[in-house]
């Protein structure tokens, strides 16, 4: 139920997100879904690919340092307060949220948001339980 | 101006036979009282009874700093703790600094030699003395301050820090002199003008002692025009006495005067330990042969020097030595704080996951010291979540300061971007200007 995500440390300078970019795209890699967390001096490139272990070999090849992390891709009503009820559900279960971001791709009438919970399977159980579709890794990568 | 007259302009033969009947009274009470340096000397073969001349100094062994640590606190003590009126200690080492003692008439020879120093610069009774070094186990603070009082000057007592509150205690008091690190006068023009204050004419100080650092002429030139005032190198390190080693005179301000009746500098080759002759550049090294509790025999100092035997125009007649130009180790000295490279790669080696892959970045902002360690990020500490790796460079920032007492900052970069020669990294890459 959860999906691979690929976490890349990036220094506080020009051309760096250019470098990841290059090497990704000659390794013949996909970027489905992508975010940056910054700090004054570094970044976080989170992704998600269409093929990991290419991915994670080609940016290791050329010095990155990288980490693979579980995250939860979630289809969201793309309505109003779609969102406000995905969270309203979580809060209940104490269930708090590291970060997300949302995927470019849509998932039949719904849009889809990449979480990294503090508790990713007690937000599985809870969010299954309420009906709400959460998608497999295989068919994230593809989408 | 001069102090003391009848030593500080000694003829030189008289000199070196006063510092000869010093040295072998040092030597024998060294050997008498100190187990260390007792056993050093039987190492080498060495009785007291061999030191027959002043050439004969570099049969003694040298003592270096590990020496002093290994010591720690009181093994070098050659008086007992109930003759020990004070204690001083060595800035920012890594939990077990270095201790040093005085009897009674050793804080008054250091008062002696602070107010030759003082004098030497101009300053006299009536003067009024403001005083920024640090009061406390630094002996900047209180060597400065003995001294001031013992010419008869006020002294401001202010110590370090509280830089606005100094600014509006020099402009109410009208002090006419200072004592302070270089740098530090610099930072306290630097917030004189944003507090609108000239610090050129706002001020009634006509001249400073400044030491405790390395500093230029470009700086003192920045300095005395900024203050408009006479700026004097001083020079002293706690294991020999603290400030009151040497001192430049106001008339030349060109080397700064060995106090020789109570210290025997040499310079030595620091690769073979020879000793150099007058004018050429080596490792300077200090004998005490005055002081009751805490002598030193040849300590060595990894200051680069050399001494001028030249006569001075202001009628001295030790010789000076140039002002320090160098190290011969890796030591830094930030914000007046020692701190050896080596000691912060210890610290950073005690955070789990850390490589030894860092780098230091050594800067002067606004005319404060600052301190940058890059460290290399690798897979055992990296994370998705930025909170986990702000904790290690808070981890970093907050070792260094337990350990230093030195604010730094700490910066993650990328693996493989420290620059590396031959395998071996360059630690420290010094930006400042002086």
């Amino acid at each position: 139920m959860k999906v691979e995500q690929i976490s890349v440390f990036l220094e506080n300078k020009s051309g760096r997100l250019a470098e990841v970019m290059r090497v990704l795209g000659s390794a013949g890699v996909n970027i489905r879904a992508l975010s940056i967390a910054d700090t004054s001096d570094f970044g976080i490139l989170r992704v998600i690919v269409n093929d990991n272990d290419k991915a994670m070999k080609a940016l290791k090849d050329n010095d990155f340092t990288v980490s693979k992390t579980e995250v939860v891709a979630v289809e969201v009503p793309d309505t109003p307060g779609g969102l406000a009820g995905i969270l309203a559900l979580l809060e209940k279960q104490s269930v708090n949220v590291e970060y997300m971001y949302a995927f470019i791709e849509r998932s039949s009438d719904n849009a889809i948001i990449i979480f990294r919970f503090d508790g990713n399977d007690r937000a599985i159980k809870a969010l299954s339980e309420a009906g709400i579709t959460i998608l497999e890794g295989a068919k994230v990568y593809n989408l | 101006m001069i102090w003391n007259e009848e030593f500080e302009t000694l003829p030189r033969e008289a000199l070196e036979s006063l510092q000869l009947k010093r040295l072998k009274a040092t030597v024998d009470r060294v050997y008498a009282t100190v187990p260390f340096y007792k056993k050093k000397f039987d190492e080498a073969g060495l009785k007291p009874s061999h030191i027959k001349s002043l050439k004969d100094m570099r049969l003694l062994p040298f003592t270096v700093k590990t020496d002093l640590r290994d010591n720690y606190p009181f093994g070098l003590f050659s008086v007992p703790m109930e003759s020990v009126v004070r204690v001083h200690a060595s800035s920012g080492t890594t939990g077990k600094p270095i201790v040093v003692g005085y009897t009674r008439r050793d804080i008054d020879t250091w008062a002696e030699l602070m107010a030759r120093t003082l004098t030497a610069a101009g300053i006299h009774k009536g003067d009024i003395v403001h005083n920024s070094y640090g009061y406390g186990l630094f002996t900047g603070g209180l060597g400065a301050h003995y001294g001031a009082e013992r010419i008869g000057a006020s002294v401001i007592p202010i110590s370090g820090g509280n830089t606005k509150r100094q600014i509006m205690i020099m402009k109410d008091f009208g002090p006419t002199a200072i004592t302070c690190t270089p740098s530090y006068a610099l930072h306290l023009a630097d917030v004189a003008r944003d507090m609108g204050i000239d610090p050129a004419k706002d001020f009634k100080i006509r001249v400073g002692c400044f030491g405790a650092e390395p500093w230029s002429e470009k700086m003192r030139e920045q300095i005395e025009k900024i203050f408009n005032i006479d700026a004097v190198d001083i020079f002293g390190l706690t294991e020999v006495i603290g400030p009151g080693v040497s001192s430049e005179c106001i008339e030349a301000k060109r080397g700064l005067h060995v106090f020789e009746d109570h210290f025997i500098p040499e310079i030595i080759d620091p690769e073979t330990g020879e000793p150099l002759p007058y004018g050429e550049k080596g490792e300077l090294v200090f004998t005490s042969i005055t002081k009751e509790a805490f002598p030193v025999i040849r300590y060595r100092t990894r200051d680069i020097s050399c001494l001028n035997p030249e006569l001075c125009i202001c009628g001295r007649t030790f010789v000076r030595m140039e002002r320090i130009t160098g190290r011969t180790d890796d030591m830094l000295i930030i914000r007046g704080v020692n701190v050896f490279p080596s000691q912060i790669e210890s610290a950073l080696m005690q955070i789990e996951g850390l490589e030894p892959h860092y780098q230091l970045i050594v800067d002067r902002k606004n005319n404060l010291d600052t301190i940058e360690v890059q460290v290399e990020v690798n897979e055992r500490i990296f994370s998705d979540e930025v909170k986990q790796l702000e904790v290690i460079e808070k981890r970093v920032v907050h070792d260094i300061k337990e350990m230093f007492g030195v604010s730094c900052k700490c910066t993650l970069v990328e693996p493989k971007t420290i620059q590396r020669s031959e395998g071996k990294a360059k630690r420290v890459i010094d930006k400042r200007q002086l």
